[in-house]
């Protein structure tokens, strides 16, 4: 390697988790002109450069903003600094050793030292071949975010008459954005018995715009030779597989697929980082340090949020416990955290009893539950008890730990997170 | 201009009979109805060299699939071509089936089939530790291979053109026709080319072709295989690749790895009427899966990156057909080139060059020839120095386009710019990888969209997935 760079703190990737991990990496005492972003895009901002509608910052800013002036929030913060900042750069290894190996057109390949990392790469779509739908392989078949690309960023309609698989938020909004620019919106089919997205989505991107969303249904053929003519969709059993007799054709040219997210752990895996198979992401302690100590992780690489706002005070976190172990920190003394009763996962997945503020667990449930109790206990003991509504898998919750509580525990103790009858 | 020869079909049989002619001082057009080389089954196959045990004695398929299965090694690496000899195993779960693969084991040693074996069941799982309990023991043929199909078609027809052969694309056969000791072919969009020999290498449309000629009929059965492909995390889950015994539709289900280290599943075995009908059928993933699953248990749909089906074309003589039109010998016919005929395909070319030159004479060789191309850079695949370098040639390689398989601008642009280059976003996948991985082109697609429109000089919403009417994207926004 014939360029090699030093750096406090590496974050590899320049969306809202990226730019967040190392401002507060900076707010907490690392040198700002030893904190370097590496970006693949030409520009900083991630996916929310294409999230051009409204519906972002409420939480953090309190301000309902589009994903563009979000992500410039954070741009502009980050450009006052001297953090530095590579756009156009790849980050194709990660070695042992905490070195960043990564690539662009101008320096080419060159090395980076780094005394913490921040993996916060986000995540990918799922894509069609992934899910067993049958029939031909003509264009027009697309992720919704590649949809959303062709629309939002390059100007160019990806089709006209549409059904979208999924409804995630992505293929919500983009049912929306489809109509608007004057395309025709058929229907959004979901395999589940409900919307893996945000309620408001569904208010806003469907039932405004008379968009009929399927639910327990999904396309199982794709028709076209060149581009697709049309799709079969049909209802599915409790297996969610098809239900023989409840097929039928709609005339489409496009097919958009709005099927899931899975963070993009590449990195993580090359240096063997201990995952979590229900979130796909690490496994990280109350600081989002993964199980290799110095290297952080969070936003959508860790976990696939519902919101860009706790995708913030995440990241914000994980650059605070990187800045604290290039500090130098005390080994961390283990309990770990499950769920269980419809209770996917948690995130941390483990806490550090020596911790001396307030954790906020994240999780998401299993199910459509109405007027439960979200429980915490440890060892017998109840932490937390509150009654909720209403929980959907489309949704992230939250309870929060004590210090005072953690303070109690002894290291290999188990935090569990329950959903409990009323 | 008359050309020397014209080849119908730019299959993997089609590039590589062009690639042979090209050694001479001829002037040969290699003519394909779809946007790229390797549309039809050539790019939607097994991928598998087989060891060429299967065909009986005595038949044309067990003479060439045995002397192609040997040459194919060569003939890869001098094309820059993914091929692995990684041997093939044929599965037997009773005492039934062990009869089976020991007439299997006979048939192959009259092939000439070298370095077969049969194994107990201990054996089979010291070399494939994820094969079925149930499994009782294997023919094992250390020859088979595995090669990457399209590939091989692109690397044949990229050393063909290299070598002056002429490639037309988008050329749908329409009529032929054959006076004063010349062929007119006819393209349905009306014009033509004419030569002096043609060679009928059209796949599954080849009895067609035959019959559009001189109404001789072949009778052709195109027989659909469904596949899944699983992500790249699985690798290992075989390493030979795992056959189960054959019946009357073909060699059943296999598990195999892929050159590119994925696993392949299948494939399935439908007769349909329709050859151009390329669709996986509902539930046929299940039903592979399910079969697969006799054999090595571990594989499952929930690792699968994209399904895909391709169609054979079975003739109902069991065996090739390379022949001479019945009226006329400069009018040479390749029917049912269905499996073996990857394996095959370096023999077949051989076998054609002969019987051509059989006919028209020992031409002058070409000064010129090439029997390779030039080496395509793989970035994934250099040492660092060598990454280096190439950077230092041109920043291009620097930049990478696809995450998944970590795949550059500068390979994307010399797949476009090479001789029977990519010219859309499927030849760009093709060729060298870019939305092959996991994301299938979710993330990287749009950029190669804009890569293509660059090199081609067209706008970016006349590009195609494949050519025809398989635009990605319509026209600007509002």
């Amino acid at each position: 390697m014939s360029k090699i760079l030093n750096y406090d703190l590496v974050v590899v990737g320049g969306g809202p988790a990226g730019m967040a991990a190392a401002l507060s990496a900076k707010d907490n005492g690392i040198p700002e002109e030893n904190i370097i972003i590496l970006e693949r895009s030409d520009r900083l901002g991630g996916i929310l450069e294409q999230c051009i509608h409204s519906g972002f910052g409420a939480t953090y800013f309190g301000e309902m903003m589009s994903g563009p002036e979000y992500a410039q929030r954070f741009i502009d913060l980050v450009n006052e600094t001297k953090i530095v900042v590579e756009t156009d750069t790849m980050v194709l290894n990660l070695t042992d050793d905490n070195q960043v190996i990564c690539s662009n057109k101008e320096d080419g390949i060159y090395a980076i030292n780094a005394k913490a990392i921040v993996l916060a790469m986000g995540c990918r779509e799922r894509p069609r071949g992934a899910l067993d739908i049958a029939g031909s392989r003509p264009a027009g078949v697309m992720s919704a975010g590649a949809a959303q690309k062709y629309v939002n960023i390059d100007g160019y309609m990806p089709g006209h008459k549409v059904v979208i698989l999924g409804s995630g938020d992505i293929g919500l909004i983009m049912a929306r954005r489809m109509t608007l620019e004057g395309a025709k919106v058929e229907c959004v089919c979901e395999v589940m018995p409900y919307s893996g997205g945000l309620q408001r989505n569904i208010v806003q991107c469907l039932e405004d715009f008379d968009i009929p969303l399927y639910l327990s249904c999904t396309v199982v053929e794709v028709h076209g030779k060149d581009r697709v003519t049309g799709v079969t969709i049909a209802n599915v059993d409790e297996k969610m597989l098809p239900i023989a007799g409840t097929e039928r054709y709609i005339e489409c040219d496009t097919l958009l697929l709005s099927v899931g997210l899975i963070p993009e752990n590449e990195l993580s895996r090359q240096i063997n980082l201990e995952m979590d198979p229900i979130t796909r992401g690490p496994k990280v302690n109350e600081m989002r340090e993964t199980s290799k100590r110095g290297v952080f992780a969070c936003g959508n690489v860790l976990q696939v949020h519902d919101l860009v706002d706790f995708v913030t005070q995440e990241s914000q976190i994980a650059g605070k416990g990187a800045a604290q172990y290039i500090k130098g920190a005390s080994e961390p003394k283990y309990v770990t955290c499950k769920g269980i009763n419809g209770v996917r996962y948690t995130v941390p997945q483990r806490i550090d009893i020596n911790n001396q503020e307030e954790v906020k667990i994240y999780f998401r449930v299993a199910n459509v539950y109405k007027d439960k109790r979200v429980v915490v206990t440890c060892g017998g003991k109840e932490l937390w008890n509150r009654k909720k509504l209403k929980l959907a898998p489309g949704e992230m919750e939250n309870v929060f730990i004590k210090p005072e509580d953690l303070a109690q525990m002894n290291e290999g103790d188990e935090i569990v997170v329950s959903i409990e009858e009323a | 201009m008359v050309y020397d020869i014209a080849i119908i079909g730019a299959g993997v049989v089609g590039s590589l009979t062009a690639r042979a002619l090209s050694k001479y001082n001829l002037n040969v057009i290699l003519i394909e109805k779809s946007s790229d080389v390797a549309m039809g089954t050539s790019k939607a196959n097994s991928g598998i060299v087989h060891a060429g045990f299967d065909a009986m004695n005595g038949t044309l398929k067990a003479k060439l699939n045995v002397k192609g299965c040997a040459m194919m090694e060569d003939v890869c690496s001098t094309l820059f071509v993914p091929y692995e000899k990684n041997g093939s195993l044929v599965v037997a779960f009773t005492d039934q089936e062990m009869k089976h693969i020991e007439e299997l084991y006979q048939r192959g040693l009259g092939n000439g089939v070298p370095d077969m074996e049969i194994i107990d069941a201990a054996k089979l799982k010291e070399l494939e530790p994820n094969i079925s309990d149930e499994a009782k023991g294997a023919l094992w043929a250390k020859s088979a291979g595995i090669v990457s199909p399209y590939e091989l078609a692109i690397g044949a027809a990229e050393c063909a053109c290299g070598n002056g052969v002429e490639l037309r694309r988008n050329f749908t056969v329409d009529a032929i026709t054959y006076e004063n000791d010349e062929f007119t072919i006819k393209c349905v969009c009306g014009c033509e080319v004419k030569a002096k020999f043609v060679i009928n290498s059209a796949g599954l449309g080849a009895a067609d072709i035959a019959k559009k000629f001189d109404g001789e009929e072949f009778e052709i059965i195109g027989r659909l295989g469904e596949y899944g492909l699983l992500d790249r995390s699985c690798e290992g889950m075989a390493t030979r690749t795992i056959f189960q015994c054959p019946n009357e539709m073909g060699k059943g289900v296999l598990v195999t790895p892929t050159c590119h280290h994925n696993i392949l599943v299948g494939p399935s075995a439908i007769n349909v009427d329709d050859g151009a009908e390329t669709s996986v059928r509902v539930g046929a993933l299940r039903e592979i899966f399910a079969t697969a699953g006799k054999s090595v248990p571990i594989v499952s749909t929930r690792d699968m990156i994209t399904s895909f089906a391709g169609i054979r074309a079975h003739s109902t003589t069991d065996d090739f057909i390379i022949q001479f039109a019945t009226a006329n010998d400069h009018f040479l016919n390749l029917i049912g080139i269905e499996s073996p005929g990857l394996a095959s395909s370096p023999a077949i070319a051989e076998y054609v060059e002969d019987m051509v030159l059989s006919v028209i004479g020992k031409p002058e060789t070409n000064p010129n020839y090439n029997p390779s191309r030039k080496q395509p850079i793989i970035f994934r695949e250099l040492s660092m120095e060598e990454k280096e370098a190439v950077i230092a040639k041109d920043p291009a390689y620097a930049r990478i386009i696809c995450r998944c398989e970590t795949i550059t601008e500068g390979e994307i642009r010399a797949a476009i710019k090479a001789p029977a280059g990519a010219i859309d976003v499927d030849g760009v996948k093709r060729r060298t990888r870019a939305g092959m991985g996991r994301c299938q082109g979710g993330f990287c697609g749009s950029k190669v969209l804009e890569i293509l429109s660059e090199e081609l000089g067209k706008p970016l919403n006349e590009m195609t997935k494949f050519g025809g009417e398989s635009k990605i994207i319509y026209e600007r926004t509002k």
